[in-house]
């Protein structure tokens, strides 16, 4: 394919999500479900993106997302919450004197959010980074954990307003919001891994003693792929509290970090597109299954599986399929292309040929 | 002090009870190949990964350019409390990690080839220049050094049409063949900007014609970059023409030293390598 046509291609891509981002804004009463799910995706994309810099590029295998995200999430709601409405959210405990007068404009905020979750990364990665693989995978996960009981304490109920949580946060002005703020993050994540920074994450990752002696220093550069994972997961927390409209700390329990880390899986650990599709593509079958839940009438039999909870019965078997088959998820370590597009369409119809040739040997490999 | 670029002075290596490096002492002066070798398990590796600050040695003490970079912690794990003589040395000894050795300016390859598997050739190569770029992460996130990124590229390109490898500079580094994995390591640790190679075992896996190739190769490297060579080396045919001098270990022991005809002739070295006819 020639470069030309490749950029025409990107760019009727991008005309086209615009477009259809400025449709349903338009027509935002009408299609607010839909919306609501591409938000959401939006957001569980940057977040997936920022967890694949750290597991998937440096190597590290870290389960402590949903603690940076906790803090991203307070942190914008705190100061995000119109200050005229604050003694209402706060009725309970009472609110810190010196929070109650400081409202800042969302981008600040989250600004605000991502760094105060980079400052506590930096804080944590200095013993836990220590460590290895599946110790460290522990080790995240308890101070996830930490963070998430501190937020809930009653000790810090004057700002955090302890296990009430905070609601009243004022919603998105408009779907390019969350979109604007995923492309700027993810679009910063792609150029930090593709500079000589992002390399030097890569080679930790393939072989930690030759990365040494090709003089990379191994604690400097895992403590800044934690600190920087950690910003942008915090961001991220920060836009899902604005999408929630209201937070409390069992919003952040371990399995938001699970969320995350099948959506990277998914998608391919190493793969930054993979992360981005496999966020949409979670997000949004988790609610298209939504009529395995209703119940179903055939000719005037009731199917008895279908009832509340099969939904996830059958998320869960379609995940184990796309794992069987793709075994390094979706995108693997590749990125997407529109070389990798076209190739597949045209050798589509001779993988088929093949598949028939082979009969019943297809699944060896 | 006397201006050889390596100094190992008494390095004692204890695994536990095992003894794998036993009172070494050797140097390297500017412009040498000088071979270590010895019979399997003789502890040349080990030497070596002391000399790189994999390993902080049980005893002794390694120089690079009259400046000590490996030493034995005065107290072991407590070394950071260290408050008795010399403790500015040693505190600056602490710090050179691995990464901070390489940044002096020595570079190694490794006995198992250990390249950064999944990715291209220039990538490999390319990744070795990060050390030296001035950049931090925020400038080089933005391309605010492009000019720097230029100009490693540039050199990583210019290295490897050196070493015959730019043909294949976007091949994944594990599906090239042996020979040319080893060629890639060497062309890796070059980029290092290196004053001293360290090699563990060029040859191995090499057939006869390649071990040749990569005699002259070595040599005419080592002339272009004005460089050093500490070399471990099984295969007896290169060590013997290409090293000026030869040091022998058994056992973790020095047993010979000197020049090739000089350790060939060696007794000692002969035992080891053959064996002691015992008398009935």
């Amino acid at each position: 394919m020639k470069k030309s046509t490749k950029l025409l291609c990107s760019f009727i891509l991008i005309i086209a999500a615009v477009g259809l981002l400025y449709y349903l804004d338009n027509n935002h009463i009408k299609y607010l479900y839909a919306i609501s799910i591409l938000e959401r995706s939006a957001i569980f994309a940057i977040v997936a993106v920022s967890m694949n810099l750290l597991n998937g590029f440096t190597g590290l295998f870290s389960l402590g997302q949903a603690g940076f995200m906790a803090i991203g999430a307070y942190t914008v709601s705190v100061i995000t919450i119109p200050v005229g409405i604050r003694q209402s959210v706060y009725y309970a405990s009472g609110i810190n004197s010196f929070i109650a007068k400081i409202e800042l404009p969302l981008p600040l905020a989250l600004l605000l959010g991502g760094l105060f979750a980079a400052l506590v990364a930096a804080l944590i990665g200095i013993p836990v980074l220590r460590l290895k693989s599946d110790y460290l995978a522990i080790a995240t996960l308890g101070f996830s954990e930490i963070i998430r009981a501190l937020l809930a304490s009653p000790q810090l109920a004057k700002i955090t307003n302890g296990s009430y949580g905070l609601n009243k946060i004022p919603k998105y002005s408009s779907i390019f919001v969350p979109f604007g703020i995923a492309t700027i993050c993810i679009a910063t994540m792609v150029l930090l891994i593709r500079s000589s920074f992002g390399r030097a994450f890569l080679a930790i990752r393939e072989d930690e003693i030759a990365a040494e002696a090709m003089g990379i220093n191994l604690f400097k550069h895992k403590e800044l792929s934690f600190i920087i994972s950690s910003f942008f997961t915090g961001i991220g927390g920060g836009l899902l509290a604005v999408y929630m409209q209201s937070i409390d700390s069992s919003t952040f329990k371990i399995g938001i970090t699970y969320d995350i880390l099948l959506i990277v899986v998914l998608g391919g650990m190493g793969s930054v597109t993979g992360s981005v599709f496999a966020a949409f593509l979670v997000t949004a079958s988790r609610e298209w299954l939504r009529f395995f839940d209703d119940p179903l009438t055939i000719g005037g039999f009731q199917v008895p599986l279908f009832r509340a909870g099969f939904r996830m019965v059958v998320f869960s078997v379609l995940l184990m399929i796309v794992v069987l088959f793709y075994r390094q998820g979706i995108m693997g370590t590749r990125e997407f292309s529109w070389d990798g597009i076209f190739r597949f369409f045209v050798n589509l119809p001779k993988r088929f040929m093949k598949k028939k040739k082979a009969g019943g040997t297809a699944n060896e490999r | 002090m006397n201006g050889n670029v390596l100094r190992v002075e008494n390095v004692t290596m204890q695994f536990g009870g095992v003894v794998a490096v036993d009172d070494l002492t050797l140097e390297v002066n500017k412009g040498e190949i000088v071979a270590l070798i010895g019979p399997n398990g003789a502890g040349k590796t080990t030497a070596f990964n002391v000399i790189t600050g994999v390993y902080a040695p049980t005893n002794g003490a390694v120089y690079f350019n009259d400046e000590l970079i490996v030493s034995n912690h005065p107290q072991g794990k407590m070394k950071q409390l260290y408050q008795g003589e010399n403790k500015e040395k040693f505190a600056a000894v602490m710090e050179k990690t691995p990464d901070k050795i390489t940044k002096l300016g020595i570079a190694r390859t490794f006995q198992n080839i250990r390249l950064f598997k999944n990715l291209t050739v220039f990538d490999n190569v390319l990744i070795a220049k990060h050390m030296r770029t001035k950049s931090n992460f925020l400038s080089a996130t933005y391309r605010f050094n492009f000019r720097e990124e230029a100009q490693m590229r540039k050199e990583v390109m210019d290295l490897l049409e050196m070493q015959n490898l730019a043909h294949l500079k976007n091949e994944i580094a594990s599906s090239l063949p042996y020979g040319q994995q080893r060629h890639l390591e060497i062309a890796r640790a070059l980029a290092t900007n290196p004053s001293l190679l360290l090699l563990d075992e060029p040859a191995a896996g090499m057939n006869p014609q390649e071990t040749i190739e990569l005699t002259s190769f070595i040599k005419k490297t080592k002339e272009e970059f004005n460089l050093t060579v500490f070399m471990i080396e099984h295969h007896m045919d290169l060590v013997m023409k290409i090293s000026d001098r030869i040091y022998v270990l058994d056992f973790g022991k020095q047993i010979a030293r000197g020049t090739p005809e000089q350790v060939q002739s060696n007794e000692r070295v002969i035992q080891a390598y053959l064996g002691v006819e015992e008398d009935a």
